[in-house]
């Protein structure tokens, strides 16, 4: 088991034969994700080229839209790499094409677009991931968004992650101690995104392969004091976290929108102390990871 | 992107909020001309991106525009908060009868726009949010219908008990709103919101913050950005696609994505070392950017020794061992530089490394530890 994608994911990639989509395309398709379709508009009708894992050749057929693709081939998970002007059309195109998990990976989209977005997906029942953010994993299942497969290794961690480097580099940590992931999870960086870290936990909780989770967290806003609560309110699994940004000054934005402090809401050791409340063990270097994490999984 | 408070007033006034009438300055014989024109008391006020300018000094109440021009002499060029005014603006002074605080933010947990508003406005409104928050109401906004009607009406009865002054309250409301949504806000806020003794209702304060992503289909409010009031290196930096903040330590840190950023900056603290910035090269893979991000860190002379902390993903680590060679082979670094590279084309990036003099590690503890050993050596190798 895993959460939010699996060998059942049929992802259709919107801005296909863009650079970036094109490329990570191409990534997903040799770690062995189903990418059934590709959207761009004026295109349909082409044929995507790429080799799988096993060096077959596969071709990709690509529709003008999100409709087109899903009644041709049954996609059921939609990943976007359009201009971040573009990036909100897309999101609802997949909800409304009947889409149930959307992963925007695009950065740079206005925060106001969001505030319409957020309802729209909900009220066409799909789950959007980020945007702003890496997509996940499940290793050795299925890969949509940009995490760099060969860092990871399947096994019990549920990771869930506001960064995206920064969750490469504890993931690399878990891996090079031959710790394993059911899936890892990037849900962004931006102030309003579609998943937030409880949807992240409930979903490990629910997951019978998951054994404990590792959750990095960072300054601004108060997602990650409201994850502490639901840890230990409704948890049974273990959860080891992070906060970034303890030495950050107050009131400057550090490249993430989410990233900002305003006033005492949002500090790191503010968040440190609500993890520490509800029994949520704090790796204090990204290193301390490996040992809090193991001594949970014996 | 902040705005000064002369430039959301000017977009304030275009939605129709009545602003008192006022001009900037950057000499005192302008705000003495400026008051002499308004023929009227007037404040003269620093225009600076920080907080707080009123309690350190930046705003003057003149009766006179000889005293306008002796204020202005005094504000002007003055610090507040390590920034240098530059510019004042000269503006009315009104009548103050009361003051209440209208604002909007977007707010993460509800994801929309939320209305702040309390009848105790004025400049001690931090200190009401903390000791009596019953003092302030919050309202979020659903975008796709507006702010309703009946909404904006709820909010100006919880400022004025009576009914004109409750339209009054919120006509301006409405006007904020659009405001706020028109410019691509993630802030707006009046503060003091004024009615006069005669019952006008007045905006003698205004703030604005833009979503830098709205900057691109926004270039009229790009246009207004204010270079003079930012640090040099931060400009620098966002002329490169970088984002670059300058902090007080000796440890310069060049790290790909935020959240690994802040988390380098952190470890070097952890070691007891004290980061000299935070600065994001982003996700691309160009060698220009780390030329770029080593002429800006280069410029501060505390740094004492150079940190990159790259985890190769979309950015290649190939790209970024070329920037560096070309970097230091331009201008030769006159402090240490420690390197840790890892994932996307890792073999590559250490050949080049190695063939150019360089030696580089793989893990970032190790790295940091040795960065800030050297920076406490004062930069100088073992």
């Amino acid at each position: 088991m895993s959460i939010f994608i699996d060998r059942t994911t049929r992802l259709v990639v919107q801005g296909i034969t863009g650079r970036d989509g094109s490329f990570h395309t191409r990534q997903m398709i040799a770690y062995g994700t189903e990418v059934v379709a590709g959207v761009t508009p004026g295109k349909g009708g082409q044929t995507f080229e790429a080799v799988s894992g096993a060096g077959e050749s596969r071709g990709v057929p690509v529709f003008n839209t999100v409709e087109d693709a899903v009644r041709a081939t049954g996609a059921n998970t939609s990943v976007i790499y359009v201009p971040p002007a573009f990036a909100c059309d897309a999101i609802m195109e997949a909800a409304a094409s009947g889409v149930k998990l959307v992963v925007c990976i695009t950065e740079g989209v206005p925060v106001l677009d969001m505030t319409r977005v957020y309802p729209f997906v909900k009220e066409h029942g799909a789950r959007l991931i980020g945007p702003n953010c890496p997509g996940l994993i499940s290793p050795g299942k299925s890969s949509v968004g940009i995490v760099p497969g060969r860092i990871c290794i399947p096994g019990n961690v549920g990771v869930v992650s506001r960064s995206g480097t920064l969750t490469y580099e504890i993931v690399h940590l878990l891996t090079r101690a031959g710790i394993g992931q059911a899936t890892c999870v990037g849900i962004g960086g931006d102030p309003i995104n579609g998943t937030n870290f409880i949807d992240c936990l409930a979903a490990f909780e629910r997951d019978p392969e998951t054994r404990a989770v590792a959750l990095m967290g960072e300054i601004g806003g108060t997602d990650e004091q409201e994850a502490a609560t639901f840890v230990k309110e409704q948890m049974t699994k273990p959860v080891v976290g992070f906060i970034a940004g303890q030495t950050a000054p107050p009131g400057r934005r550090m490249g993430h929108a989410g990233a900002i402090i305003s006033g005492s809401a949002g500090t790191a050791a503010e968040k440190i102390e609500a993890f520490q409340a509800a029994g949520i063990a704090v790796a204090r270097r990204p290193m301390d990871f490996v040992e809090l994490i193991q001594a949970r999984l014996h | 992107m902040n705005l000064h408070e002369y430039q959301s007033k000017e977009i304030l006034r275009r939605f129709g909020v009545v602003v008192p009438p006022g001009d900037v300055a950057t000499t005192p014989e302008q705000a003495e001309a400026i008051a002499a024109k308004f023929g009227t008391a007037v404040m003269v006020k620093a225009q600076v991106h920080v907080g707080g300018r009123g309690k350190a000094g930046g705003v003057k109440f003149c009766p006179t525009p000889a005293d306008a021009k002796e204020k202005a002499a005094a504000i002007l060029g003055m610090k507040i908060k390590g920034i240098t005014v530059e510019k004042v603006l000269v503006t009315v002074a009104a009548d103050i009868g009361s003051e209440a605080y209208v604002g909007i933010i977007v707010d993460r947990a509800s994801k929309k726009p939320v209305f702040m508003v309390s009848a105790a406005g004025g400049i001690d409104i931090e200190e009401v949010a903390a000791k009596t928050p019953e003092k302030i109401r919050y309202h979020p906004v659903d975008v796709r219908y507006g702010l309703h009607a009946y909404e904006a009406m709820q909010l100006g009865f919880f400022l004025y008990p009576d009914v004109k002054l409750a339209r009054r309250a919120a006509t301006v409301m409405q006007q904020l709103f659009s405001a706020f949504m028109a410019s691509g806000c993630s802030l707006a806020e009046i503060n003091p919101l004024v009615v006069t003794p005669q019952g006008d209702v007045l905006a003698v304060d205004g703030k604005m913050v833009i979503d830098d992503n709205e900057l691109d289909r926004h270039p009229e409010i790009e246009a207004l950005r204010d270079e003079s009031s930012e640090a040099p290196s931060e400009v620098a930096a966002r002329h490169a696609n970088l984002t670059f903040i300058k902090l007080d330590g000796n440890v310069g840190c060049v790290v790909n994505g935020a959240g690994l950023a802040m988390a380098t900056m952190d470890l070097v603290k952890y070691y007891g070392g004290e980061p000299a910035n935070f600065l994001d090269i982003g996700g691309s893979s160009n060698p220009e950017k780390v030329v770029q991000a080593l002429r800006i860190i280069t410029s501060d002379a505390n740094v004492k020794a150079i940190l990159f902390n790259i985890f190769g993903g979309i950015t290649r680590t190939d790209d970024v061992a070329n920037g560096i060679v070309t970097a230091t082979k331009a201008n030769p670094l006159n402090v240490p530089l420690v390197i840790r590279l890892t994932g996307t084309n890792e073999e590559i990036a250490m050949k080049i490394l190695q063939d150019n003099g360089f030696t580089a590690s793989s893990d970032m503890d190790e790295a940091v530890k040795q960065a800030v050993a050297l920076a406490g050596r004062g930069g100088k190798a073992a």
